[in-house]
């Protein structure tokens, strides 16, 4: 990703080789080695080392789908936080409640598709009402921000259980994203010569690409145009964004707007993949959390790393280490604090 | 002069009654003497109860009132000692289960907890500021799932039970009297000791820190070593409570460090005030309280929204909790207990 154009400001390192030569060079040999991991047909031993290649292909993809959810929700989180230094830790009830509102609009329209622009628009506009309504009156005190965020959190999760009780609903997914497709990787040759293709859910190849459009679009929104402008702004220097005459209270609206709905949005999607059930909140949470802690406050960039870490990590732990999965993350995170304080693509403030 | 001097040392050393304060005497006599008017259920549900959870909360206000760091991971520090005590001592959930005595489990419980509360420390004080309550946050939960996930040492998602409080001196201390004066002379002797600390050489430094890491960095303090032992101590008196709670549930599972405790842990202290090592407790009584008897008022279903509700009017209109309003109404009562800025 962007570390590939990290300026290079060792310049020549002695052997005729720059840094930015040599990092270029690392991460060709990552691609190849990934490109031949996937494609490639496995020798017996890599087998026997990773149980089998639609295993450890299947966990990629399932980690790398996670890792599009995870960054839906926690782009959201970062936005939110570099700008506003809010720290809402309502964000993962933001994602519980979009994806109930989703699975009760899919379900009484019929149209999956509706059921995914309600989850957002509804969720943009709860951002909005508690941007305005209750962290404006704290701004400034990081703490009681955090701790307000903490009861709405607690209330709302009690209310949507006395609401939606303590059941597991499921999304339906619409038909044309229904189904399996046949991916180009051989998983196994079978003795009589045949190759066999490894087949994956249709639907999480749309949710990823969809996770993939979102990123670019949200890149996009922050670096052409005339708000994303103001943002970076703000996140660098709050109260000179102001001076320039500015309306800042507007601008974090849209940012809390777009936080919330993403957060509803990835709960709408994220329900028809998986399912919706009490606890979910606790679950993204943790997961932006996470993600933020390790890509870096404040940076999409680096919310894109993060998730892409945290989603893999947590489904090849599933597989090869079921029962220290969490400790996978677990050591992602502090080894993270303990090299880079502030993430990956944090800045130091 | 040899006059004065010697009638300098009476002056300045005043009587030690009126050290410890007519309040303090008051309220510990009520607290020894409760037990004579309490029946069972209130002697442990709501006394022995609250006082536990009084010394979680004390550990969270110490190192949010003295050092700065709000933690969310004191119920996780609670709970690991509370493991501790099944697996060192006995259990009747057929795993591990050492079988050492009380007297060898115990104080190692509250070691590891210790020490694992320094590591919790460690890490979060590479950061500052806001990111501690984001970082403590991410460990409790990740300890949580690690705890339901995981059978060969947490014993998985029914975790342990049949952890039983020892019984020594004639004295089975799980009866509800004798558990609650040990839970007393716990609290109190976490109270006191946080009390005297806080005007400690290390109690100051670790305040000034608070207020100015910068600066005292500069004078040549090394305040990472400073706030990591902070969260040693507060390990000590989290581990203490944790060892409390076990010997009073009789068992522990993934659910007593869940992220659910963790946040009641933090509403205990905020709603009784972080400003002073009474708060916590007060807090926790109300907290104890409102779980035993909200449910008449709103029902066992919606408890947690009325406790969510209170916690955001105290956080709203007063951020200092109980102790808080207590000051706004009453401001000669409050000069010893109230230091301007968190």
């Amino acid at each position: 990703m962007s570390i590939l154009d990290r300026p290079s400001s060792s310049g020549i390192s002695g052997g005729g080789v720059s840094r930015r030569q040599a990092w270029g060079l690392f991460w060709l040999l990552v691609a190849a080695l990934v490109a031949w991991l996937v494609f490639a047909v496995w020798p017996d031993w890599l087998n026997a080392i990773l149980i089998s290649k639609k295993a450890f292909v299947s966990a990629v993809l399932n980690g790398v789908t996670l890792a599009g959810l995870y960054f839906l929700v926690a782009s959201g989180f970062t936005l939110i936080f570099g700008l506003m230094r809010n720290v809402n830790l309502a964000h993962g009830s933001l994602y519980l409640l979009g994806a109930y509102i989703g699975y009760e609009v899919a379900n009484r329209t019929g149209y999956w598709l509706l059921g995914v622009a309600a989850g957002f628009i509804v969720l943009a506009a709860i951002g909005v009402v508690m941007q305005v309504v209750v962290f404006r009156r704290l701004e400034g005190d990081d703490l009681r921000q955090t701790l307000v965020s903490i009861g709405i959190s607690i209330v709302a999760a009690d209310l949507m259980l006395a609401v939606w009780a303590g059941g597991t609903y499921q999304i339906a997914v619409p038909e044309w994203l229904d189904g399996a497709v046949t991916l180009p990787v051989i998983t196994a040759v079978r003795s009589n010569g045949a190759s066999v293709f490894l087949t994956y859910p249709f639907y999480r190849i749309a949710v990823l690409a969809a996770a993939i459009v979102i990123g670019i679009g949200l890149w996009l929104m922050l670096n052409k145009t005339r708000v994303g402008m103001m943002i970076r702004a703000g996140v660098d220097d709050r109260a000179m964004l102001s001076a320039s005459g500015v309306n800042v209270h507007a601008v974090f609206a849209i940012v809390f707007a777009v936080g919330a709905g993403l957060a509803g949005f990835a709960g709408v999607v994220g329900g028809s993949a998986l399912s919706v059930a009490p606890g979910e909140d606790i679950r993204y949470l943790l997961a932006s959390l996470v993600v933020v802690i390790v890509g870096g406050m404040g940076s999409i960039s680096g919310a894109a790393i993060g998730a892409l870490l945290i989603g893999l990590a947590e489904q090849l732990g599933l597989v090869y280490f079921p029962t220290y999965g969490v400790v996978l993350t677990f050591i992602i995170m502090v080894v993270t604090l303990a090299i880079r304080p502030q993430g990956i693509m944090g800045k130091s403030r | 002069m040899t006059m004065s001097l010697q009638s300098t040392p009476g002056a300045t050393q005043p009587n030690w009654l009126d050290k410890i304060g007519a309040g303090h005497i008051f309220l510990g006599i009520a607290l020894v003497l409760y037990p004579l008017v309490a029946s069972d259920f209130f002697l442990t549900q709501i006394g022995g109860y609250s006082l536990i959870f009084g010394m979680l909360g004390l550990s969270l206000m110490m190192l949010a009132g003295y050092g700065g760091m709000v933690s969310l991971a004191q119920i996780t520090v609670a709970g690991i000692a509370a493991y501790c005590i099944a697996i060192f001592g006995d259990n009747n959930s057929h795993l591990l289960g050492f079988g050492w005595p009380w007297w060898i489990a115990a104080p190692v419980a509250i070691l590891i907890a210790a020490i694992a509360s320094s590591l919790i420390g460690w890490i979060s004080v590479r950061t500052e500021g806001i990111y501690t309550i984001m970082i403590t946050l991410a460990i409790a939960t990740a300890t949580f799932y690690f705890a339901q996930q995981n059978y060969a040492i947490f014993n998985g998602h029914s975790g342990y039970a049949g952890v039983r409080a020892p019984a020594f001196w004639g004295v089975n201390w799980r009866d509800p009297k004798p558990f609650y004066y040990l839970c007393l002379g716990f609290s109190v002797l976490a109270y006191a000791s946080i009390l005297y600390g806080s005007r400690s050489t290390f109690g100051l430094t670790l305040q000034a820190i608070r207020d100015n890491p910068r600066r005292m960095r500069a004078l040549g303090f090394n305040v990472t070593a400073h706030k990591v032992f902070a969260w040693f101590l507060a390990g000590i008196t989290g581990g203490m409570a944790g060892v409390l709670l076990v010997w009073f549930n009789g068992r522990v599972s993934p659910g007593t460090i869940g992220v659910d405790a963790a946040i009641d842990v933090l509403i205990i202290a905020v709603i009784g005030g972080l400003r002073h090592p009474i708060g916590p407790f007060l807090g926790a009584l109300v907290v104890v309280l409102m779980q035993t008897f909200a449910i008449d008022l709103v029902g066992a279903e919606r408890f947690n929204t009325l406790i969510g509700l209170v916690f955001l009017v105290i956080v709203f209109i007063s951020p200092d909790g109980i102790l808080g309003l207590w000051a706004k109404f009453k401001p000669n009562f409050s000069q010893e207990s109230l230091r301007p800025g968190l």
